[in-house]
């Protein structure tokens, strides 16, 4: 039993170390002006989370976020400031004021609303002992696959994954359609005109 | 007190690096640097979320080989499960949050570029000023007209 307690307080502070680690990433992206630097470090912003993920026993969310949130959302931001600008102005120190008092009055709010919620790693809390534990007791009676994360994403709630497909498939419509390609596109457009003026 | 600190002290943390994102999300005048405030934002609510289904001493929710009998579970064992594994819910509504945000960012940045396209610039405040000078010189335009007219 104390190698569990043990095992308890060492995540528990490697949880902690990770968490501060991405609050002073998020003070580094708030202050600088390099937007590279900015979607690197949002880059490593998730894939600390990702570890983090797996600290806490959600392995599959951890591989999700390191593919989908620190792959493809880099990836994606690179190809946006490419396309945009590579530097951001420098800010307004007045202008900063409100936000922050804004973001403290309401992590205030949240930190005195923590002091109903259950403890950290109770086992009985509501959430733990509902909908969730169900699918632990069922999983392996009903479907055979022994990763539960697995079974309850594509058997129990397969028309949710369904629905986030459909998302991700008109979300993806609607950036074609708003991009354009070929002679739709402004940029592409523009830069054969500049062509044509040049050429006679 | 040092219970409560033990207890909760997760939370505070992940409600502080939530406050960050928040605060990028609503200072940056750069609107490439307020997406990815947002998606920090996101990411954070994920965070809290998983830490709601963690349970302590517990494991990954797949099963271990113990847990994988040829029929249905004793009851004691059913009783046991909720002791031994993370709650698997959240972890998956948590992928689907995932996947959904790059989703939405990316919309976000193809309106970014459009927006950059058609001003030049992807900073909020002079986007505003552009606005603010294309609408008083339409004005001033529509009262000249009138104005020839009344003549």
């Amino acid at each position: 039993m104390s190698g569990d307690v043990m095992n308890e307080t060492s995540t528990s502070i490697i949880s902690v170390l990770l968490l501060c680690l991405l609050f002073v990433m998020g003070v580094a992206i708030a202050r600088l002006r390099n937007l590279f630097a900015v979607v690197m470090l949002a880059g490593i912003y998730s894939l600390v989370c990702a570890a983090w993920f797996i600290l806490v026993d959600a392995v599959d969310v951890g591989f999700t976020e390191a593919a989908v949130g620190a792959g493809m959302s880099t990836a994606v931001l690179l190809g946006a400031i490419l396309l945009t600008s590579r530097n951001a102005k420098p800010e307004r120190r007045l202008a900063r004021l409100g936000p922050l008092a804004v973001c403290i009055a309401a992590g205030a709010m949240l930190i005195y609303a923590t002091s109903d919620l259950p403890a950290a790693g109770d086992p009985s809390s509501p959430a733990n002992t509902g909908t969730g534990l169900t699918y632990l007791q069922i999983n392996w009676a009903d479907t055979g696959v022994p990763n539960v994360v697995t079974s309850v994403l594509a058997s129990y709630r397969g028309f949710d994954t369904l629905g986030e497909t459909i998302v991700v498939f008109i979300a993806g419509l609607a950036v074609v359609l708003l991009l354009g390609f070929g002679e739709r596109s402004l940029s592409e457009t523009l830069r054969k005109l500049k062509k044509g003026d040049k050429a006679p | 007190m040092w219970d409560i600190i033990l207890e909760r002290g997760g939370y505070w943390a992940i409600i502080g690096v939530m406050m960050i994102g928040l605060y990028i999300a609503f200072s940056a005048e750069n609107l490439i640097k307020r997406l990815v405030g947002l998606s920090m934002f996101q990411t954070t609510i994920c965070l809290f979320y998983v830490k709601l289904a963690n349970v302590a001493n517990a494991t990954a929710p797949i099963l271990l080989p113990e847990d994988m009998p040829k029929g249905a579970y004793g009851a004691e064992r059913v009783a046991d499960l909720a002791h031994t594994y993370s709650n698997p819910l959240p972890h998956v509504l948590m992928l689907t949050a995932i996947v959904v945000g790059v989703a939405t960012l990316s919309l976000g940045l193809a309106l970014i570029v459009r927006i950059n396209e058609s001003y030049g610039t992807i900073e909020a405040d002079e986007i505003h000023a552009s606005d603010v000078k294309v609408q008083m010189a339409e004005e001033a335009d529509a009262a000249r007209t009138s104005g020839e007219v009344a003549v």
